[in-house]
């Protein structure tokens, strides 16, 4: 079986490497068909390993012996238990439904090949992350989706706008990873090991542990949830390192689906979920988890009722959930983020991919992504529509699909938290809940229903539904936006809570005994209620009366400018860190230094050496009689020298 | 001892044969130039590998020795040994003088007899300074790589070769005078230049610090460590790719290997005193040179400064006085040459066709030359450390070891990991993204000569990057060695 195990990763990675190496010269239009069917091959693999592991069976075994030194032993292995194994199911089926999706979203492309090569090698990364047994390998997959996010963001290339955003991508990822590794080296400091399995063992060890900084006596749990936790707000994009994901939006809508939205903007989650035990250890760190969570949740719910760019709003809207799974953790109901990561996953993949549709359908316009060229595409584009549709309700909350069971589940179990912040945690969700529902429910109205309105940039021709190859996978991928939630219905509403009792094997969790079950059914309502405000509105604003639309932009000017600029955040960061470190470039250490203080001096002393060589050189003029007089004088001088320190 | 083969001399020594092939041979005949340059030493890069796979790792002290008379009337011996620090070495100086002779195939049109001359010279000095255990010896090996670097600089360079290559010449032979000295002044206190005999005789603290300070200079010179590093951007810019190549490969590992080698050893307790103070330098370094990358306008300027950053953390490493470290430095020296050698020969590579090293002339490569591109990526990820390649391998180990003796320098110095990251894709962002510029289409494509000299080193990143075991484990017990005298 641990072949089994190893084949899920390496079958991508094959895959991507000789699509790469032959794609461009030999498969052309075909580069797609080793990819699809290497993640097929995943996906069933990973079916087979997710049953053993409901069958209680769990791997944990190292490949072979990577980071050997002193007391450093790492190997590349691989854990599998009911946490990676869902993580690996879930991967592997929107990465193969989105690989299938993109054989008719990028058909045509001169980057074809290069396209589904890198798409293969993140998939491959993102498992070897959520199937590592250690943290340096995990830290390996967090790199390496960091890098295929990097190719993939910038895969037009050509394009400004796309190669920037892939630097700041990639940067910004990296300020986190910077204390991403200094808590690895903690813990490597105080436990001695980087393997989950023996860091759990020793955590009570550093129980009791302070450490001194400038002074101040810091609980050493803390501070390693801390430093851990700034890579995971690089990599899900949380406050303050959240600007990169909304510009990573120039990559392929398949990529922002999968990469930006599904898989690895939730690694940060999944790590949080995975060492769950260090982090309920110290209180200040859950409730920095949680806060962070919601404050990001609240600040891009506020920014994407403003933006018009139809990704950048899903992006804005990513950012917000991914919040929702922070606040559920920080409450230490790790299960509830893990299952609302699970239901997101595939509703936002449908959003995206919907929305990858329409934008694919309105390439003629001078911007394919602004819902204002849009309108009217329902009765062009039904299948986009219902699919479309079906993702928007579920990220709302109504009953019955995914998204309702996942959020309510983070919010009951943010109301009954033992955590003094969970009831305001618990608010929080609920106003951002309406604001959710009314931003997506914005575009949806804009983009589906009223007149269209980019007939002009099409010469007369009507917009066209997107072939089977895309619309197929939207049908199959919205079945895991209505059922994925099933899995996981609480026992109040007559379900099991599966998904729930099944990670709870291995994440930690608090025995939550809700029993007014009036109040949790109290609380449902509410959150219900809030996203029928939320879609209520808009419907009274997009639909019903369109000149509504600028009440808010016009009546709070200021307000309006501060959101629409992304609270500056943007202009913020370029003139405190980007501005000053190239001056510092520049000035300190080009001009100043180099060549002022550090080559005078030099070029000083060479100018010394050259005037004594030329001293010398007057010497050295070939005359044997001065070279005689020059002998005699150095043994008379050596002589005295001698005599005198003798 | 002395009935066994004499392979470290053999390795040392074969180049001497090619030189005096080449000597009848017409200088017109550049084809039997090139040809008897390079199968010389591709039969001592076989023997290298050879010595490698017969090194005996677990055994301790010094293997394959050959001692013989030189100097007995100065007590000098001809003493050759490796052990697990210098075996790494032996392969990449051979390798790298390989690699010079393939890249240079086609770019050197001038002097060629000469050239080869002094590369062939080179190589003899570089394996002569990584297997000398005599100090007076090593000394002259150390001088001698100073002939042919600079000859080669001066007459193969740039436009400002000659201000170069007398800088360089100058900086380096200033060091060298203050480890001369010191090599003297242990000369008088015991008689001999044996190293292995010096090891472990102790020294009163004030003359060990002097003599720590003696051997410093002249290290820290090689390295470079900041301050004393504005010959190698001078240097690396105006040699021509042979040049660079050989200076990032081999030259500036001179001054980290003479740090494990005879600074953390033969005076354990003035490392210890001035340990703070390298570590404070080896940060400056990293950081100072990293935000030069930033605004550098020229390829190899760039790449010169990315070196001096890259060098830091392998000072770094070394002065953690740990074995985590000090194997991670020791490797990150061997990365370092791999990465910044092939990244200076894909300089060489775009320079040859376009004449132009300004990064502003570039843009939108990918589209033009994308087999190049790719393989310029490669390079740039292990140049930033992306786990998977080589680069990950040694700043890891180095960060961490240094972390288990000291956090705060770390926490300043894991920051050049984020200005690493900056540098170089904004560098790879203004060469070979955007739109293409009209003129670079078109370009030559790469030759096999370029190819051959490239891809092997492709491979070596992902070996090390991948299975590191294979290299770390080879070091083992020499590091453990080096740090019982430290304690």
């Amino acid at each position: 079986m641990n072949v089994t195990v190893v084949l899920i990763p390496a079958l991508p990675l094959i895959a991507s490497f000789i699509t790469l190496i032959f794609g461009k010269r030999y498969f052309k239009d075909k580069a797609h068909v080793l990819p699809v069917l290497s993640l097929f091959g995943s996906f069933i693999l990973s079916l087979f390993v997710l049953y053993d592991v409901i069958q209680g069976r769990t791997y944990n075994f190292d490949l072979y012996s990577w980071l050997v030194a002193g007391s450093l032993k790492v190997g590349l292995g691989f854990q599998v238990d009911p946490l990676s194994a869902m993580m690996c199911a879930m991967v592997t089926s929107l990465s193969f439904l989105i690989h299938v999706y993109s054989i008719g979203y990028m058909h045509g492309d001169p980057g074809y090949y290069r396209f589904f090569s890198y798409i293969s090698l993140f998939t491959f990364s993102m498992l070897m992350l959520v199937l590592g047994n250690n943290l340096a390998q995990l830290f390996l997959g967090w790199e390496l989706v960091g890098l295929c996010s990097y190719l993939l963001i910038g895969f037009w290339y050509e394009k400004r706008s796309a190669a920037n955003a892939a630097i700041k991508a990639f940067v910004v990822n990296r300020v986190g990873d910077f204390g991403f590794a200094l808590g690895i080296f903690m813990v490597f400091y105080y436990l001695g090991t980087l393997y989950y399995t023996e860091i759990f063992e020793k955590l009570p060890s550093i129980k009791t542990a302070y450490i001194e900084i400038l002074g101040y006596e810091v609980y050493v749990p803390f501070l390693i949830a801390f430093l851990l936790f700034c890579g995971a707000m690089g990599k899900s994009a949380q406050f303050p390192l959240h600007v990169w994901l909304p510009d990573a939006m120039e990559g392929p809508t398949p990529v922002s689906a999968l990469i930006h939205a599904a898989t690895m903007v939730t690694a940060g989650v999944f790590m949080v979920s995975r060492l769950s035990p260090l982090y309920v250890m110290s209180d200040e760190a859950m409730a920095m988890v949680a806060f962070v969570g919601a404050f990001t949740c609240f600040m891009a719910a506020t920014i994407a009722p403003t933006q018009f760019d139809i990704k950048r709003v899903i992006a804005y809207s990513t950012l917000s959930q991914l919040g929702y799974m922070f606040m559920a953790c920080g409450v230490g109901a790790f299960s509830a983020g893990m299952f609302h990561l699970f239901t997101h996953a595939y509703f936002k993949a449908l959003l995206f991919l919907g929305a990858g549709s329409v934008i694919h359908a309105m390439h003629h316009a001078p911007d394919p992504n602004d819902i204002r060229y849009m309108g009217g595409l329902k009765k062009y584009m039904p299948i986009t529509y219902a699919t479309f549709l079906i993702a928007s309700l579920s990220i709302s909350g109504i009953p019955g699909l995914a998204g309702f069971f996942s959020k309510d589940e983070i919010l009951a179990m943010a109301y009954f938290s033992p955590y003094p912040w969970g009831k305001a945690i618990w608010l929080i969700g609920l106003i951002v809940a309406g604001f959710t529902a009314f931003y997506t429910f914005r575009i949806f109205f804009k983009a589906f229903h009223g007149e269209f309105r980019g007939r002009s940039y099409l010469h007369g021709k009507e917009p066209h539904e997107s072939p089977k190859v895309m619309t197929i996978p939207l049908i199959l991928i919205s079945i895991g936006a209505i059922f994925s939630g099933w899995l996981g219905i609480p026992e109040s509403l007559g379900g099991g809570a599966h998904f729930q009792k099944f990670l709870e094997q291995v994440v930690y969790h608090h025995e939550v005994e809700i029993t007014d079950h009036t109040l949790e059914y109290g609380l449902m309502v509410l959150s219900v209620v809030a996203g029928l405000i939320g879609i209520s509105l808009a419907y009274l604003i997009y639909v019903k009366n369109p000149r509504l639309e600028t009440l808010f932009s016009s009546n709070f000017k200021k307000l309006y400018k501060f959101l629409y600029n992304k609270w500056y955040f943007d202009e913020l960061y370029h003139y405190v860190f980007v501005v000053p470190t190239f001056f510092l470039a520049r000035t300190f250490v080009n001009l100043i230094v180099d060549t002022f203080v550090i080559d005078q001096t030099v070029n000083g002393s060479a100018k010394a050496t050259t005037s004594f060589g030329s001293l010398l050189q007057r010497i050295h003029n070939g005359i044997i009689n001065y070279y005689l007089w020059g002998i005699i004088l150095g043994l008379i001088l050596y002589f005295v020298v001698y005599y005198y320190l003798s | 001892m002395d009935t066994q083969f004499p392979i470290l001399s053999l390795i040392l020594w074969l180049p001497l044969i090619g030189i005096i092939l080449l000597f009848f041979i017409n200088r017109k005949n550049e084809q039997a130039i090139k040809i008897v340059s390079l199968l010389t030493i591709l039969i001592d890069f076989a023997l290298s590998i050879y010595l490698l796979f017969n090194f005996d790792y677990s055994a301790p002290g010094f293997q394959f020795v050959e001692k013989k008379a030189w100097l007995p009337f100065i007590n000098s011996t001809y003493f050759l040994g490796v052990d697990g620090i210098s075996i790494l070495f032996i392969p990449l100086a051979t390798l790298t003088t390989l690699l010079c002779i393939l890249i240079s195939w086609h770019s050197i049109k001038d002097m060629v007899k000469e050239f080869y001359l002094a590369l062939l010279f080179t190589n003899i000095a570089m394996v002569g300074v990584f297997l000398a255990l005599d100090l007076l010896l090593f000394y002259v090996f150390w001088e001698a790589i100073l002939i042919p670097m600079y000859l080669i600089i001066g007459i193969w360079g740039g436009p400002r070769r000659i201000y170069s290559t007398i800088k360089f010449f100058l900086y380096t032979f200033f060091g060298s005078v203050f480890l001369l000295i010191a090599i003297l002044y242990i000369y008088n206190l015991y008689g001999t230049f044996d190293y292995q005999y010096l090891l472990g005789r102790s020294f009163s603290f004030e003359v060990e610090k002097l003599l720590f300070l003696g051997f410093l200079i002249a290290f820290a010179i090689k390295v470079p460590m900041w301050p004393v590093h504005t010959w190698l951007p001078d240097a690396h810019t105006e040699a021509p790719t042979a040049g660079s190549v050989i200076l990032a490969g081999i030259l500036i590992k001179m001054g980290g290997y003479g740090m494990v080698r005879f600074l953390l050893p033969l005076f354990p307790n003035a490392s210890e005193y001035f340990a703070k103070m390298i570590l404070v330098l080896s940060v400056i370094a990293i950081i100072y040179a990293g935000l030069a990358c930033l605004w550098q306008t020229d390829l190899k300027r760039l790449i010169a400064y990315s070196s001096v950053s890259h060098m830091g953390f392998v000072t770094l490493g070394i002065f953690s006085f740990n074995p985590i470290g000090i194997k991670g430095a020791i490797l990150q020296m061997v990365n370092h040459g791999i990465v910044t050698g092939a990244l200076f020969m894909c300089v060489g590579v775009i320079y040859d066709r376009t004449h132009s090293r300004a990064i502003s002339y570039y843009g939108g490569l990918a589209t033009a030359f994308p087999l190049y591109s790719a393989l310029f990526m490669i390079f740039t990820l292990a140049s930033i450390g992306l786990p998977g390649t080589n680069g990950f391998v040694g700043e890891f180990l180095i960060l961490l070891g240094t972390f288990l003796s000291n956090k705060i320098v770390v926490v300043f110095a894991a920051t050049g990991v984020i200005i690493g990251a900056a540098y170089m894709l904004y560098l790879y962002k203004r060469v070979f993204f955007e739109k293409p510029k009209e003129y670079l289409f078109g370009l030559e494509p790469m030759k096999v000569t370029e190819l051959s000299a490239i891809v092997p080193m492709v491979f070596l990143v992902f070996l090390i990057g991948l299975y590191p075991k294979l290299f770390l484990d080879l070091m083992t017990t020499s590091v453990v060695q080096i740090l019982t005298y430290l304690r």
